[in-house]
């Protein structure tokens, strides 16, 4: 069984979502670690939620990238495991330097919460084995500062690599680069995303194609180990 | 002791989507010659260091590894001994 540790920031508030999707629909185990943790070696997989972070202050990640959690969360990432970080996650995660580019304001300056049709970029990854390639999905949005930047040479490494997972179909909501809504590292253990595939784990909420998501990890947990 | 005034703004190659809108409001209020508007942000506070050179180097790190990301902003700063 696959054991997820969900991060719990002062003023995170997507944690609840993560921690339950994983318990009830995924059916494996889970629970909330700390921002003071400083040891992670009992889990398979970090999950940072979506929320405010310590308010935001200063910018969307900031502050949570001195809390002592992270540098755990960067010696867990080098040893190859896997982490998810959605919204002030993967805000979180590219303050930290484990993803690359920043989340800016959306061009619109307004807070956007909507449902959103993406596209699954890149089927080949321990995040997204469960998806077709290009597969049209649709994920619940939720975020005032969700518009992914990147310096061009940045770009390009991105799109050479296929580390970008997800882009917004349709309509770009923020003003990405290329329509970006989720990229991993270059070793592709380290997934941010803005969308949350948490919100979207039974029809009852409108969509249950976040439950792929969490499959995958799982997919890729089973093969690794077996 | 050193005061110093930590200036981060957006890097020029950023779009700076407050700032227009700040813009369009000072237009609306007749005044049209205005342009270039960027939003920054100001730290003031006061450190200990050995020398003036010393406060320079600890507000540049500081400034670089939190106040500013450098993805994004640019920085300047200010450091005046003070008694």
């Amino acid at each position: 069984m696959a054991k997820f540790g969900v991060v719990v920031f002062p003023g995170s508030n997507g944690d609840q979502d993560l921690l339950l999707a994983i318990q009830d629909v995924i059916g494996e185990e889970a629970e909330y670690v700390s921002h003071r943790a400083t040891d992670l070696s009992e889990y398979d997989v970090i999950l940072l939620p979506g929320g405010f972070s310590y308010g935001d202050y200063l910018r969307c990640g900031a502050i949570a990238k001195s809390s002592p959690v992270m540098e755990a969360v960067k010696q867990f990432a080098s040893e190859g495991k896997l982490v998810f970080g959605t919204c002030n996650g993967f805000q979180i995660l590219t303050e930290t330097g484990l993803l690359p580019g920043v989340l800016l304001n959306n061009t619109s300056l307004k807070f956007i919460c909507a449902m959103q049709p993406l596209k699954v970029k890149n089927n080949q990854t321990m995040f997204t084995n469960e998806y077709e390639q290009d597969e049209i999905i649709t994920l619940p949005i939720a975020h005032g500062e969700g518009n992914y930047y990147c310096d061009n040479a940045t770009l390009k490494e991105l799109k050479e690599n296929n580390q970008i997972i997800f882009t917004y179909e349709k309509t770009n909501p923020n003003g990405s680069a290329e329509d970006i809504a989720g990229i991993t590292n270059k070793e592709g253990n380290i997934i941010g995303l803005m969308p949350h595939p948490e919100r979207a784990m039974e029809d009852l909420l409108g969509s249950s194609d976040g439950k792929k998501l969490f499959q995958s990890i799982v997919n890729h947990l089973r093969k690794v180990t077996a | 002791m050193f005061k110093v005034r930590v200036y981060v703004n957006y890097k020029a190659s950023i779009l700076d989507p407050q700032a227009a809108v700040i813009e369009g409001a000072i237009k609306r209020l007749g005044e049209n010659g205005v342009s270039d508007i960027r939003v920054g942000k100001v730290f003031d506070f006061v450190i200990k260091a050995d020398s003036k050179q010393d406060a320079e180097a600890k507000v540049d790190k500081i400034s670089d590894n939190l106040l500013a990301n450098p993805n994004m902003e640019s920085y300047d700063f200010t450091v005046t001994e003070v008694n």
